[in-house]
């Protein structure tokens, strides 16, 4: 009655008695209050990572559905479902049932469809995102544990999709299954035990669905989920990168608040990854596993491909030239199969442990949040395009039969071009690349000192022509001028007197990545040129 | 803009080049120039038009609320499609157009809500950039001798150092008591089998007809002509009920007839074949596709999978492709009816080479 309670109703809304019963319980206000306004850097190139767990999610929930419906039973049943080419097909119970999923239950297509095409894009999300990572410098101090953590999911999320892919028990994944069960039997030692073990006997068995399934519903997802967190939880301590712009700093990160505007754009652009998947899957079909009909070990067809994530592993056995197996102390040595996984395994480690190389090379213990443009680290931007180049040969090469068929060429010119390409493209890729980076450098140091081109040409009082330039203001300059490059490591003893061998092969490494360098433009060379030009 | 307590004068002293990041951090082999350009800090606030022209907020408003609505309208439309178009009487057509509207519909209702949230975040929300200040990642030397206090009181209250004995014990314990649990999985494959065993094995017998696959109906001679090829089990396989898939991975053959002229045999498997009838596995000796696809005129079998080609003149040696030993040869005959049988099984394990295998 008094104007002292006037003031309580206005306080004690709806939410806010919510808020406060909450808080009381959980003491949430302090993360609120902690993250809610911290600034998040906003670029494009930033999204790629939220596509990846966005269409985790969808993934997440599109697969939950499946599985009230999936029975992952390899016993043979006769199947009766609506599908009618295939009434009467004998067929495993897991086939069945996804025939069902498809054909027998409204809206369950749709849901496998954007299941299996959301999982196309969670690992098309994650190599586009390390690659930005990579080519930005985004994996340097502090940041190198969560690139071996991102790194860790990217292969986690093939061997969801590879296990995912396996479930339907029809024609084309049963020969994915026989082809990783030949190679896993060309392994020295341990090869047809580890086979007979994960089959639960002779292949294909009847085991071997319902193994993927614990390990593709269960296992990899709990895997995933806890290193999601853990790669999440290292953004907020490192805090977002950001490119270099003015006001920018080491010191700070620019962006916009979480709350609201972060939130609203991150919320909504999980709902368009999410409806963009809707819309592919309504439109476009995936996997008519009704096509392929059930596994059978005789049957294939030609121009079988893996899901694309797998392509490159696919195509590194392709490339294996004939002849490659011998049998020593009455042992067979599978060369044709352990050559292709040593070199794939060798080249997933170089890619897990660049960041410590590089960091090893240059010495810089400093944090960097500052990410590179790609230009300013020319060595490392080049062997990014080698490392590119050999994965998307090691690609193509899973195609090479399909290659040959659709531009009318042999099958063995395919595969001898890109038997030669997986050696030259890399190191082709690789000079191409750093002159490209470093004439992009020259250019824009021309650009500092002398202004851009302006378009106006005039005519001077002696007859010649030239053209205006236009001087930068210091804002659009500042993008240009803020990096910094490394110089070669003096090769010096140590303490004792000595030069070591890591030494030796630290210098030489440093020469290989800093010989040819562009250095920044500074202010005094600025001044000077503004001299030169003016007289 | 940045709305920060720091001003635009601190940002420009702290500029990339790390000048104002802790000294005492090794630089390694960083060239840091003495004159480089200063940081020029936050260029001028550049106003959006929803905040300068009131109609043009308005527009952006009725735009946001409009796809929110279209998303209502989309989620009933998804949910109106899941009744109006059944999968019923086995019609593939039904299938489509139910996944089609079904889907239709969850997509605007989805996208409704991710474009609307995205556009209000653009062009409504305050357009205001924040610099939050990062602190070097490691803990400040406080909570760090801290930490080292706890180790070391734990350590000392413990034993953990002083007491190696029973330390190195726990360490044993430990690494050993996940053993049992890795040998449990043994089971995973059965206790009764020897896998070199049953892959040095097919269901080949002498005397075992060659059928057709998957009908199991048996071949006559007479009626392979040449060539022709055709997709052969054991007799017996087509009816069998337990392990018929994993006998079929091993035992599925090939058999092709050739001009007897274009044969080229060795002494030793001429009699292998009969008027230029030849069986061969099925099963790439690479990594286990079938191989399926034969080239009648050059006589050569491909694998569809990895491209290895085999050779079938000449006892099916590779001549292209990562497969390195010939398709396995089955030894035929023809029984007193006239049916194809084989002479005994593969003379060799059959499929994807494997360690134990010589």
């Amino acid at each position: 009655m008094s104007t002292a309670t006037t003031q309580a109703p206005q306080r004690r809304s709806v939410t806010g008695a919510a808020s406060n019963y909450i808080d009381q319980r959980t003491s949430l206000s302090t993360f609120v209050h902690a993250l809610g306004r911290k600034a998040f850097p906003d670029h494009w190139s930033f999204l790629l990572g939220e596509i990846a767990l966005f269409s985790f999610v969808v993934i997440l929930i599109t697969g939950t559905f499946l599985t009230f419906f999936f029975q992952a039973s390899m016993a043979e049943v006769e199947y009766e479902g609506s599908y009618v080419p295939l009434k009467g097909v004998e067929m495993s119970v897991a086939m069945a049932s996804t025939l069902d999923i498809s054909f027998d239950i409204r809206g369950g297509l749709f849901v496998r469809q954007m299941h299996h095409w959301a999982a196309l894009l969670f690992v098309a999300a994650i190599g586009l995102h390390m690659l930005r990572v990579f080519f930005t410098g985004a994996f340097r101090k502090p940041r190198e544990l969560n690139w071996v953590i991102g790194f860790v999911m990217f292969i986690l999320a093939m061997g969801e999709g590879f296990t995912g892919y396996s479930l339907p028990d029809d024609l084309l994944s049963g020969n994915g299954l026989r082809i990783i069960d030949g190679m896993i039997k060309g392994f020295p030692l341990i090869g047809t035990w580890t086979s007979f073990l994960l089959f639960g006997g002779e292949f294909p068995g009847t085991a071997i669905v319902g193994r993927l399934y614990t390990l593709h519903i269960l296992i990899l997802p709990v895997i995933l989920l806890a290193l999601i967190a853990i790669h999440l939880l290292f953004v907020v301590v490192h805090k977002h990168t950001h490119y270099a712009a003015p006001g920018r700093t080491q010191q700070n990160a620019v962006g916009p608040p979480i709350l609201p505007v972060y939130a609203a754009k991150a919320g909504g652009f999980f709902f368009i990854v999410f409806g963009v998947l809707a819309l592919i899957a309504s439109l476009f079909t995936i996997n008519p596993i009704w096509n392929y009909g059930p596994y059978d070990p005789s049957p294939v067809s030609a121009g079988t491909q893996p899901d694309w994530y797998i392509g490159f592993a696919d195509g590194a056995l392709r490339l294996v030239p004939p002849g490659w197996e011998f049998v020593l102390f009455e042992r067979t040595w599978s060369l044709n199969i352990l050559v292709p996984v040593v070199v794939l395994g060798l080249f997933i480690l170089t890619v897990l442990i660049y960041p410590f190389i590089e960091a090893w090379v240059t010495g810089d213990k400093r944090e960097h949040h500052i990410a590179d443009r790609p230009r300013n680290a020319p060595t490392r931007t080049a062997i990014g395009a080698a490392g590119v180049t050999f994965y998307a040969v090691l690609w193509a090469a899973a195609s090479s039969d399909l290659i040959a068929t659709h531009f009318m060429l042999t099958m063995e010119g395919v595969i001898h071009t890109l038997q030669a390409l997986l050696i030259l493209g890399p190191i082709v890729a690789y000079f191409v690349t750093k002159r490209v980076c470093i004439a992009l450098q020259k250019k824009d140091r021309e650009i500092v000192l002398h202004g851009y081109e302006s378009g106006r040409i005039v005519k001077l009082p002696g007859g010649e022509f030239i053209e205006v330039h236009q001087p930068l203001d210091e804002y659009e300059r500042w993008r240009l001028v803020s990096y910094e490059s490394y110089q070669p490591l003096m090769l010096r003893p140590n303490d004792r007197g000595k030069i070591t061998v890591g030494q030796r092969l630290r210098a030489g490494m440093s020469r290989w990545f800093f010989e040819d360098r562009i250095t920044p433009v500074t202010k005094g060379e600025l001044e000077a040129s503004h001299h030169t030009s003016h007289h | 803009m940045a709305q920060d307590d720091h001003s635009g004068s601190e940002i420009a002293a702290a500029d990339s080049s790390h000048a104002a990041n802790v000294p005492a951090v090794k630089t390694g082999t960083a060239l840091i120039p003495t004159d480089a350009f200063e940081n020029p800090g936050f260029p001028p606030h550049r106003p959006r038009v929803t905040d300068e022209d009131p109609a043009k907020e308005k527009r952006a408003q009725r735009t946001v609320y409009t796809l929110f609505y279209l998303s209502i309208l989309g989620s009933v439309w998804a949910i109106a499609a899941y009744m109006l178009f059944p999968m019923e009487g086995n019609n593939v057509g039904d299938v489509r157009l139910n996944n089609m509207f079904v889907g239709l519909g969850a997509t605007l209702a989805l996208l409704g809500i991710g474009f609307g949230a995205v556009h209000w975040a653009k062009s409504l929300m305050a357009d205001v950039e924040l610099a939050d200040e990062r602190h070097p990642i490691g803990g400040n030397p406080v909570a760090r001798e801290g930490a080292i206090q706890v180790f070391q009181d734990a350590d000392r209250e413990s034993g953990f150092s002083r007491r190696s004995v029973i330390r190195n014990s726990l360490i044993g314990a430990l690494l050993v008591f996940p053993l049992p649990a890795v040998v449990l999985f043994r089971g995973l494959a059965p206790q009764d089998e020897n896998p070199v065993e049953l892959l040095s094995h097919t269901m080949w017998k002498q005397g075992t007809r060659l059928t057709l696959d998957p009908s199991g109906v048996p071949i006559k001679a007479s009626d392979v002509t040449i060539g022709s090829a055709f997709h052969v089990i054991p007799e017996g396989l087509a009816e069998m009920h337990h392990g018929r898939l994993e006998e079929k991975a091993k035992a599925a053959v090939l058999l092709m007839r050739l001009n007897p002229e274009e044969l080229n045999e060795t002494e030793e498997r001429a009699s292998w074949s009969y008027d230029g009838i030849v069986a061969y596995s099925k099963i790439c000796t690479h990594v286990g596709c079938p191989v399926a696809l034969y080239e009648q005129h050059t006589h050569h079998l491909l694998c569809p999978c990895h491209q290895s080609q085999f050779d079938v003149a000449n006892h099916c040696e590779v001549i292209f492709g990562p497969a390195a030993r010939p398709l396995p040869q089955l030894p035929i005959a023809v029984d007193d009816e006239g049916y194809l049988v084989a002479q005994s099984d593969f003379t060799e394990p059959v499929g994807p080479s494997f360690w134990e295998r010589n």
